[in-house]
């Protein structure tokens, strides 16, 4: 099934001036309502007049992270606040959030193309859908919770946690589909078989997982014990949230909402477009958005825009599965992590070195994050000479990291000199999960 | 009366104790006591030693995390209940023992410990009964 033919089997030629007509339109909304777009345009010499086609976005402007956080709260926010009827937050590299505002309008457009993606999984109205994201600021769960009513489909608004809660409910109630992250769809497989309950007592059918990279041999894995079809979710807060991507049911890349999000991929370091194929960092424009609009939102993600056609039936263009990031972005239980984050947090520790080293593992299907730092030498006195002094110095740098990261991290405090020197970005991280 | 001990910070993992031994064997260093706070992770290796300003220096030199304390040393009668008779006069003064070890010294026990009420501890010793050593009654060859 496909929810909205008339938008995802569009002619190319079709689509393309759709786009060129929804860009002009949007560089004209901004310049006249983000003071911030329509400083970097007048630099640039651009007047809205100069985007003509699609073809044309090239000219204009690159937004990154640390625009939307220099920014903050609502300095890219283009719709007056009496419109805006809905701010999501998301964890920004150190300090500030990023704030999302969406009109009525961007909400309903987010739920078209959620209900598209479901669709395309093969949700129906007569499937019972749990969204097992995180409720909250977090755009996934309210985000896939508003898809699924759209469709028609009963929600099951499970959020995260209470495990085996969920489970039972899975069982008791035949839920037949669900959203989550892959890492949390293993978790939940393990807390069944544990819980004694089999693959026969339960219905599930469909998962639309997200949120975090997933490799083919996790799809195969989840796919095997929780007796589903696991389908890729792909999106962004800054952009939307889920949905601006999804596979459908010949699961060979994701299809981009391409109405409504425009896909480029660029080379990271010169930022010159790249030819379908070649992998880059993958850059969004929002085409209709009029909350927080964007004009080429580096993501930072890097994959490649497939060419040819799907034998889906569908046009809209496909993006390969994420491949790495071009920063040192790390995504954990869903929850993006910069190291720099860690840093900060560090810093405000005197009894601890400027220095850390992140050590990222998958522990029976749960990501899990080991923050180890050293003990500084010039602050190891007498009243530390216990564990007990030592372990309250852990625990306080541990809920000092939860409070910035929002995810629980293990703080394993090591002598002076211990931690390697870094000789670049890399090695603060060690990552075990093998994730791209 | 008190005598310093030093504190030092090692991890959980093979090599790291005899790093720091090494480095006193070196330093011409004596240890007459010694004790590890073991945790799963790391421990806290305290023990007295010749020279303690001088170890811990040297040992700072090297990286080592180490602190220098002040704990207390009793002696004890050398019959079962020792050790229960001078704890019960410090807990009778309500002074928490911290953390205590012992050893032997030419053949009676010396029971060490820490304490957070200093002052405290100081006067039970000066009361009765009670024999506290100082580093000049150690054995230590400096």
């Amino acid at each position: 099934m496909i929810w909205n033919p008339n938008k995802e089997c569009m002619s190319r030629e079709q689509m393309r001036e759709l786009q060129g007509k929804r860009l002009r339109k949007i560089v004209e909304y901004v310049y006249h309502n983000v003071p911030f777009y329509r400083n970097r345009l007048q630099e640039m010499d651009l007047s809205p007049s100069d985007i003509r086609t699609i073809d044309d976005i090239v000219k204009l402007p690159f937004t990154t992270k640390k625009d939307l956080r220099d920014n903050y709260p609502f300095g890219l926010q283009a719709a007056p606040q009496s419109e805006i009827i809905r701010i999501h937050a998301s964890s920004g590299t150190t300090g500030n959030p990023t704030i999302v505002g969406y009109t009525r309008k961007d909400i309903s457009i987010w739920s078209e193309c959620m209900a598209r993606s479901l669709t395309a999984y093969g949700v129906g109205r007569d499937d019972i859908f749990s969204v097992s994201y995180g409720y909250g600021l977090f755009t996934g769960g309210l985000g896939a919770h508003n898809g699924v009513e759209t469709v028609g489909a009963s929600v099951v608004p499970a959020s995260t946690g209470n495990t085996e809660k969920h489970a039972r409910l899975i069982r008791d109630l035949g839920i037949t589909g669900i959203a989550c992250t892959p890492s949390y769809a293993l978790y939940l497989a393990e807390t069944m078989e544990r819980m004694g309950i089999t693959k026969d007592q339960i219905r599930l059918r469909v998962g639309a997982f997200g949120a975090e990279p997933w490799t083919e041999n996790m799809r195969k894995e989840i796919q095997e014990r929780l007796g589903l079809k696991g389908f890729n979710l792909y999106g962004l807060s800054e952009i939307m949230g889920p949905s601006v991507s999804y596979e459908c049911e010949e699961q060979y890349g994701s299809h981009i909402n391409e109405d409504h999000f425009f896909p480029e991929v660029i080379d990271p370091v010169t930022l010159e477009p790249l030819p379908p194929g070649q992998t880059g960092e993958l850059v969004f424009t929002t085409l209709t958005k009029e909350g927080m609009p964007v004009l080429r939102y580096r993501t930072r993600d890097l994959c490649s825009l497939l060419p040819g056609e799907c034998p889906c039936g569908r046009t809209n263009v496909r993006m390969s599965a994420i491949q790495g990031r071009s920063d040192d972005m790390l995504i954990i239980r869903g929850i993006n992590i910069f190291p720099s984050q860690v840093e900060s947090v560090v810093l405000t520790m005197p009894e601890i070195a400027p220095r850390y080293l992140l050590v990222v593992d998958r522990i029976n299907n749960l990501d899990t994050l080991q923050v180890q730092v050293e003990l500084r030498q010039d602050y190891f006195n007498a009243t530390l000479d216990t564990p007990a002094a030592i372990d309250e110095l852990s625990r306080r740098l541990a809920a000092k990291l939860k409070s910035v990261l929002s995810i629980g991290v293990k703080v394993q405090l090591k002598a002076p000199g211990t931690i390697e020197r870094s000789q670049g970005k890399s090695t603060r991280v060690i990552d075990n999960r093998k994730l791209y | 009366m008190t005598i310093r001990q030093l504190s030092i910070f090692i991890e959980n993992q093979s090599g790291t104790l005899q790093k720091v031994l090494e480095l006193m064997k070196q330093s011409r260093i004596q240890i007459i006591a010694c004790t590890i706070a073991d945790t799963a992770e790391y421990g806290i290796f305290r023990l007295i030693c010749s020279e303690p300003e001088r170890a811990c220096s040297e040992l700072k030199a090297a990286g080592v995390a180490v602190a220098i304390s002040d704990v207390f040393a009793i002696g004890m009668n050398n019959q079962p209940g020792g050790a229960a008779d001078v704890v019960r006069r410090f807990s009778a003064a309500g002074v928490g023992i911290a953390y205590m070890y012992a050893f032997v010294l030419n053949g009676q026990g010396i029971l060490i410990f820490r304490t957070a009420e200093a002052a405290k501890a100081e006067e039970v010793i000066a009361g009765e009964g009670l024999q506290a050593l100082s580093e000049q009654d150690l054995p230590l060859q400096i």
